[in-house]
């Protein structure tokens, strides 16, 4: 189709996402990045975050854990180790996780320090990004 | 030849076996679905990682730590096995595989260690006098990312600090619902990334990288290990409740044979105690009469 994006959200546990989309806003390693139709093919990291995209009127937000996009001019390849469309977070499991790891901060000694506050990251993103809901 | 009550009381007690057998049959069934599922929900991932991997690996320096072939003075056997028994020879396999590797590497002077995932496989190694470096237990059931990242990341930090010069894994590999295969794989050093055949330069000078090529093959390095063990860990899953469904399938079957033989078994005793009785009034009647 013309002037569309493919956007393909995939983890390990299977593929999230595969829509024809308008434009996809994500963050990535060196930054958020922003891809229309007919973007330059390129390959980035990205962070913990949160991916938007664009579709008619509709807007989607998606929760992104550390992976990397590939992108070309008419398709988008999300590899992530976990996502999941704002509508589906567990809020539950998130608040607990963040519980968890606040937790492991406190017993100073035996704690991997990067792990703990990246699953507060993932958390604290989860919970902001499950009140939204598709805007349409 | 037993009394009626015993081959009753036997006849019972099978019969509930079975029961057993036939429900712990429909739940590995349900279980192995599930776990086939997933298997392939990963497949897209791995494919979609394998072509990026391939695709730079012609245009950076291979030079990475987790690429290195070092001379093998010390090898490192990783045998993943199931929590739970009776599921046929499927941990049995593994470990025989398992140890004969171990003593092959030995008999050629090399240092070998050994870890394991799965309950069974660590019980089997601890009873065999074996030190464990490390074992991971109770994964069964809900495998999860995060188990392969744990593991990954174990065998990545010893590896990179000399504890150990190669990594190999022994696992059953799932052919199909009635064949498990044991393979034995190289974790590390990762088998060197061949470049995309079919995709031109050209092609590939035309992505922009961000951050850098480099890093971006440097970060996937390790997580193509993580996804490896992953997906080995849902084979041996799917693999697993497998072989359970054919053993208790076998175990059902077992069971019937056992009931028709043992109901024969009975209706025999019952006939025998029955001719006695009738003997024993005829003799008395004729007894009277005299």
């Amino acid at each position: 189709m013309e002037n569309k994006l493919r956007l393909e959200i995939v983890t390990p546990y299977g593929q999230i996402l595969s829509e024809d989309v308008d434009e996809v806003t994500s963050a990535g390693t060196d930054g958020e990045f922003g891809v229309l139709p007919g973007h330059v093919p390129f390959i980035t990291t990205l962070k913990t975050g949160v991916l938007i995209y664009k579709k008619g009127s509709e807007m989607g937000y998606v929760f992104i854990s550390s992976g990397y996009a590939e992108v070309s001019s008419d398709r988008v390849i999300i590899l992530a180790d976990s996502a999941e469309k704002a509508e589906d977070i567990d809020v539950e499991r998130a608040l607990a996780a963040r519980r968890r790891a606040e937790e492991r901060l406190k017993e100073v000694e035996k704690i991997d320090f990067a792990r703990a506050t990246a699953a507060i990251e993932r958390a604290t993103i989860r919970i902001q990004l499950a009140g939204k809901r598709v805007v349409k | 030849m037993p009394g009626l009550k015993e081959i009753r009381k036997r006849i019972t007690s099978v019969k509930s076996t079975k029961q057993i057998t036939k429900a712990m049959k429909m739940v590995a069934a349900a279980k192995f679905r599930k776990a086939q599922s997933r298997m392939f929900e990963l497949r897209a991932y791995a494919d979609k990682m394998q072509s990026v991997l391939s695709s730079l690996a012609g245009s950076v320096d291979t030079g990475h730590p987790l690429l290195e072939v070092r001379p093998r003075k010390n090898v490192e056997i990783v045998a993943l096995t199931s929590d739970r028994g009776l599921c046929g020879a499927f941990n049995t396999n593994v470990m025989k595989a398992a140890t004969r590797l171990i003593k092959d590497l030995q008999n050629d002077g090399i240092e070998v260690g050994a870890s394991a995932i799965g309950k069974k496989g660590a019980d089997l190694f601890r009873r065999r006098g074996f030190n464990l470096r490390r074992s991971w237990t109770g994964l069964s059931g809900r495998i999860s990312y995060v188990n392969a990242q744990e593991i990954a990341k174990d065998i990545i930090e010893n590896y990179i600090g000399e504890t150990f010069d190669e990594v190999m894994l022994v696992y059953n590999e799932f052919r199909s619902a009635l064949v498990q295969k044991v393979t034995t794989v190289r974790l590390l050093p990762l088998s060197p990334v061949s470049a995309e055949e079919t995709e031109p330069n050209e092609m590939r000078a035309e992505f922009l990288y961000e951050p850098s090529q480099q890093a971006i093959f440097d970060r996937l390095l390790p997580k193509n290990l993580e996804i490896q063990i992953f997906r080995a860990l849902l084979e041996s899953q799917a693999s697993e409740e497998a072989a359970r469904m054919t053993a208790m399938e076998n175990a059902t079957k077992a069971a019937d044979d056992m009931i028709s033989s043992l109901t024969l078994q009975y209706n025999k005793a019952r006939q025998a105690s029955i001719t006695k009785e009738l003997m024993d009034i005829v003799g008395g009647v004729e007894a009277l009469k005299q």
